[in-house]
């Protein structure tokens, strides 16, 4: 299935969810979504014959400055077309529902994403640090984040 | 090969030599170097290449041993994290005097490519365990590697073992008469 096609299908069921939809090559179509729905929606691309999208095959976020985004890339071994899901949250509070319960995988991914940017995924049930160490201050990966001057006895700049 | 020799065919009333028992404790020393099987990034890869039948470490009289508790030196090869500093810290206090640290590569001399932006990189190990040689590369090439244990065997063999206090207090003294 095209992005196009896939962009109409969601839009007839989600319909205001649905932001919009780039398709520019050479990246890969995205489809802009809005966080409130996003669990329903991911249950639908998975579910919904036609879709299939059996595999995240990778979970992401960006610091976009004002607001952060949390990316998804799927791929459906079934029917080998793909399409790539972005939510966009702002800084101040960044919260999205975890996908954790549809893809097993989005686990560890959602981890990350939380600990690299600080993107709260709602529902998880083990959202803790998964790289940095547990009592790690700040989000490693955010544009406005500031190297620590020392961390538990160790300086840490050069 | 003189000494082969002679033991057979001893000097009458039995073979004998004269020399320093620090001397034979510390060539002792030198040639039966234990170290922790201990590896951290790329670096411990080409410290694997070291280890296999090519490069032969064991030449060397090294045997890796898995507890730090039987290990005579420790190889930090590769970046060592901020998370990492703290166990690669108890790992050297765990092991038993006398103990050699051997640096491996930039990261864990300097931080290396993480000098600048590296917020997880602890710059240098020195900064928390003394290293005895360091060895520079990004990684450094097995022969590298080679030479840093040439030189930890050579400080094993001029190492003082009796008096030491006294020799350390004596360059003290030496030390402050200069200042």
């Amino acid at each position: 299935m095209q992005a196009q096609e896939i962009f109409d299908k969601l839009k007839e069921q989600f319909g205001e969810s649905i932001i919009s939809l780039t398709d520019t090559a050479p990246s890969d179509a995205f489809i802009i979504v809005a966080g409130g729905n996003l669990f329903d929606i991911c249950q639908y691309l998975r579910d919904t014959d036609g879709m299939e999208f059996d595999y995240l095959v990778n979970l992401s976020a960006l610091d976009l400055g004002e607001n952060l985004a949390s990316v998804y890339h799927f791929y459906s071994m079934n029917l080998q077309h793909r399409i790539v899901l972005k939510v966009i949250v702002p800084k101040d509070n960044p919260s999205v529902p975890s996908v954790e319960t549809i893809w097993r995988t989005a686990d560890w991914m959602e981890r990350e994403a939380f600990d690299m940017m600080g993107i709260i995924y709602e529902g998880h049930h083990n959202l803790i640090r998964i790289l940095s160490p547990y009592d790690w201050e700040g989000y490693p990966l955010r544009k406005d984040y500031v190297t620590p001057e020392e961390y538990h006895g160790m300086r840490v700049p050069y | 090969m003189g000494l082969l020799n002679r033991l057979g065919d001893p000097y009458e009333g039995g073979g004998y030599f004269l020399g320093k028992l620090e001397d034979l404790l510390n060539w002792g020393r030198s040639k039966s170097d234990w170290y922790l099987q201990f590896g951290l990034a790329c670096c411990a890869i080409e410290f694997m290449a070291v280890n296999a039948p090519h490069f032969d470490f064991m030449r060397f009289g090294t045997i890796p041993r898995t507890s730090p508790r039987q290990a005579d030196f420790i190889i930090v090869s590769g970046t060592v994290t901020l998370k990492m500093a703290e166990r690669v810290k108890r790992l050297y206090e765990q092991m038993a005097e006398p103990k050699y640290v051997i640096s491996m590569g930039s990261c864990s001399n300097c931080g290396g490519p993480y000098w600048e932006h590296g917020y997880h990189v602890l710059k240098g190990v020195d900064r928390i365990i003394p290293v005895d040689v360091y060895v520079p590369g990004c990684p450094p090439r097995p022969e590298a590697l080679e030479e840093g244990m040439i030189l930890l065997q050579k400080k094993i063999r001029h190492e003082d073992i009796f008096n030491k206090r006294k020799k350390l207090a004596e360059e003290d003294r030496l030390l402050a008469l200069k200042k």
